[in-house]
């Protein structure tokens, strides 16, 4: 079975084929795509974020006071649960100290504080220019090293991804284009401008899970990224790279919904591309990737879309990882004067933060201002009428209707068995719901509980486990005292008896020699 | 009339080696119930259900000894569970076993531990390491936040320290909705 969907992937993007529900949405991107990317000024200070993905928090490696140079490591991740994190440009480390995160949560944790020295001082650079001579499980490390990860918006770390695909024999890369959300453009942007990179970066990763071939799935709608693209591929000594157009139809870039366009087959639920022979990843992941490998660069910059009615001037910037949100908003000409909400992400499936002092991390791929008639006014809740429109949209194929009355009802256990974590929180239930529920609200709060509840599981058995062997020590203890004492008293009985022997003894030796010194009576 | 007779005896024979057997190769280790009810206790092992830890405990309510509403670390959530599990009406929590309490992890202000071992001794999950006359620590990853080590120490030296959440492990609010919400 798993060998015949193999087989069946390895077309990959000959034909095209349609993944479940899914939206045709207004696109917005065009604003943002007008100016050319540019730079912001170095900020006065930056706030490097110790925690960079969804996983650990990494251990600084750095002083207060010390002075780091541009791309030094300041967080180290040694490639386990955390990613590497490098400082984005040289100067004096202020302080590791608790800052925003530029997280979901709003929450503070331990940042990195750079006051840049304006220099901008690279530390000594080994590119590795012999990459083609080298195993991919050097490659996988190198890249690990740079701290890169999927910047396409889940922010899994690139190497463990790659471990996954060189042990499961990948067959086909897929590199993700499809920037299906509206106003985002950072992606788009990047493959028009940088072409060559991202070509060279496939073939780095081509080479490194040892794939047969490339393919890289854009937008129909994206005109100049496909003659940008077609033009670098069609280049003396490009690699043989097939670009392929997909519908844009939203969430196209969901990486199940995209392998599903382009192959026909459904990574099974649970599963991972790596299972049918595939490796996904992010356009700007393969560029990060030939940025760390070709010119040892790791990952401290990414292009940020700042983009909607409330910003001004629209367009894509190249942003060191630790700006300040606000700095940027600045460079493109403030905040419009009716702007009410700051979102990172797009309008599906971003979130909102409540302070543009939220540096950028290597996550943020949008900062988008909406304007007070854009926040869709709160529409009150309804209760479900049973419609079926969410089940129709939802490219996941759940019921979200079922999902969100189990959750509710902390029905935890059918929840999952449900499908709720296949969810990808795209947001499409939502937008269609006449009853106007906040199902992906609900969906991302039931994703976490059964996350958190699956951690207390663990914990709780870790615990058990610990208790137990406790317990079976203790007894074991407790029966060798108890059986030393037994050998004690045994050899105790065993003195006592052999001194009564020998009392015994003297006694008859005692006796018979009184005896013997005894006259004997006369006849 | 022999045939049939013999034939039923010796089948009889047969199913009698047969479930023999069976009896000794698939004979239940443990008590399932017991275990049933242990794997939804929160194993923080902190006794004060009454009895020393959690299997103990559900050893008592498999007995019919004890009650299922006696663990404040497993709070409401948790008498509701065993409730499913033993087909009984939930109950709220005893309030004579104490109350539900924030997640915490003990900690040793090593500058004052005189190095004595009680606390070692206490900790029902060995969470805590040190040798005599040495500062002694907790390992916070194995510390199930029990506060079985406090009374022992001559020094008071151990405090607990409330959890607090940062953004590893926080996870999305649940939503704030006006209605009820009904069956789909
Ligand atoms: S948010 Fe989840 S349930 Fe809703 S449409 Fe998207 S995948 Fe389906
Ligand atoms: S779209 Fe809304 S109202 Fe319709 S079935 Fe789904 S949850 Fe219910
Ligand atoms: S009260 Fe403490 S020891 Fe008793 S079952 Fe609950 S957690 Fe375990
Ligand atoms: S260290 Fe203290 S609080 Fe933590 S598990 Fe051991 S005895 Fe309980
Ligand atoms: S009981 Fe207190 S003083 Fe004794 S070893 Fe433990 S922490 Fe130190």
């Amino acid at each position: 079975m798993k060998q015949d969907l193999r087989r069946l992937t390895r077309a990959a993007g000959t034909r095209l084929h349609h993944f479940h529900g899914g939206l045709r949405l207004r696109h917005h991107k065009q604003q943002s795509c007008r100016l050319p990317v540019a730079r912001p000024p170095l900020p006065s200070r930056l706030t490097v974020p110790l925690q960079q993905h969804a996983g650990e928090t990494v251990a600084a490696c750095v002083q207060p006071g010390q002075r780091v140079l541009k791309g030094d490591l300041i967080g180290d991740g040694e490639c386990q649960r955390g990613v590497n994190v490098h400082a984005p440009t040289s100067g004096h480390v202020e302080a590791v100290s608790q800052h925003l995160l530029g997280h979901p949560s709003g929450l503070a944790g331990p940042c990195v504080v750079i006051r840049p020295d304006g220099a901008d001082q690279w530390r000594a650079r080994q590119p590795l220019d012999d990459w083609q001579s080298l195993a991919g499980s050097e490659l996988v490390q190198a890249i690990c090293q740079a701290g890169i990860v999927g910047l396409g918006g889940a922010v899994f770390p690139t190497h463990r991804k790659m471990h996954h695909g060189q042990a499961a024999r990948i067959h086909t890369l897929i590199l993700n284009g499809a920037e299906c959300e509206p106003f985002i453009s950072c992606d788009e942007m990047l493959m028009r401008e940088q072409p060559r990179k991202i070509l060279a970066g496939a073939r780095v990763l081509q080479h490194a899970i040892g794939a047969e071939r490339t393919v890289i799935a854009i937008e129909d709608q994206m005109g100049a990224v496909r003659e940008a693209l077609e033009a670098a591929i069609a280049e003396p000594g490009a690699a043989a790279i097939d670009l392929v157009c997909v519908p844009a139809i939203y969430p196209e870039g969901g990486e199940r919904q995209l392998i599903q366009v382009l192959t026909g087959q459904e990574v099974p639920s649970g599963g991972y591309p790596s299972d049918i022979g595939l490796l996904c990843q992010n356009v700007a992941t393969a560029a990060a990737v030939a940025d760390a490998i070709l010119e040892d660069r790791p990952l401290l910059e990414r292009y940020v879309t700042v983009t909607g009615s409330g910003v001004r001037e629209p367009r894509n910037v190249l942003a060191l990882v630790g700006t300040p949100i606000a700095d940027l908003i600045e460079f493109c000409g403030g905040y419009a004067p009716d702007a009410a909400r700051l979102v990172i992400g797009g309008p599906m499936m971003g979130y909102s933060l409540d302070s543009d002092a939220h540096p950028v991390v290597k996550a943020t791929n949008c900062v988008l201002v909406l304007c007070h008639d854009e926040i869709a006014s709160p529409q009150p809740e309804m209760p479900c009428i049973r419609c079926g429109e969410c089940a129709r949209v939802c490219p996941a194929q759940l019921l979200p209707q079922q999902l969100h009355w189990q959750i509710r009802n902390g029905l935890w256990e059918d929840a999952g068995a449900s499908g709720l974590r296949d969810c990808i929180e795209c947001g499409c239930c939502d937008f269609v719901c006449p009853s106007h529920i906040p199902l992906a609200q609900w969906f991302r709060h039931g994703k976490g509980e059964l996350r958190a509840r699956r951690r207390q599981q663990l914990a709780a058995d870790h615990a058990r486990e610990r208790y137990l062997t406790r317990e079976a020590r203790l007894a074991r203890q407790q029966a060798e005292r108890a059986e030393r004492m037994a050998q004690k008293k045994r050899a105790l009985r065993d003195d006592a008896a052999r001194q009564r022997k020998v009392a015994a003894a003297i006694g008859r030796a005692a006796r018979k020699r009184s005896a013997d010194s005894e006259p004997e009576p006369g006849p | 009339m022999l045939i049939p007779i013999l034939t039923l005896m010796s089948l009889g024979l047969l199913f009698g080696l047969g479930l023999g057997w069976a009896s000794v190769r698939f004979r239940q280790q443990g008590d399932p119930v017991i275990d049933r009810i242990d794997a939804l206790l929160p194993q923080t092992q902190c006794g004060q259900c009454g009895y020393p830890g959690c299997r103990p405990y559900a050893e008592a309510i498999a007995s019919g000894e004890a009650d299922i509403n006696q663990c404040p670390p497993g709070g409401e959530a948790g008498v509701r569970a065993l409730a499913d599990l033993l087909g009984r009406e939930p109950k709220p929590l005893n309030p004579e076993h104490g109350e539900a309490s924030l997640p915490s992890v003990a900690v040793i202000d090593e500058a004052i531990c005189i190095g004595c071992t009680l606390c070692i001794q206490a900790c029902p999950v060995d969470a805590i390491v040190g040798a005599p006359k040495q500062m002694h620590t907790v390992i916070a990853a194995e510390c199930t936040g029990c506060d079985l080590c406090l009374p022992p120490c001559p020094v008071d030296c151990i405090e607990m320290v409330p959890h607090r959440p940062g953004a590893t492990d926080w996870h999305w609010p649940r939503p704030m909705t006006a209605h009820a919400g009904g069956r789909p």
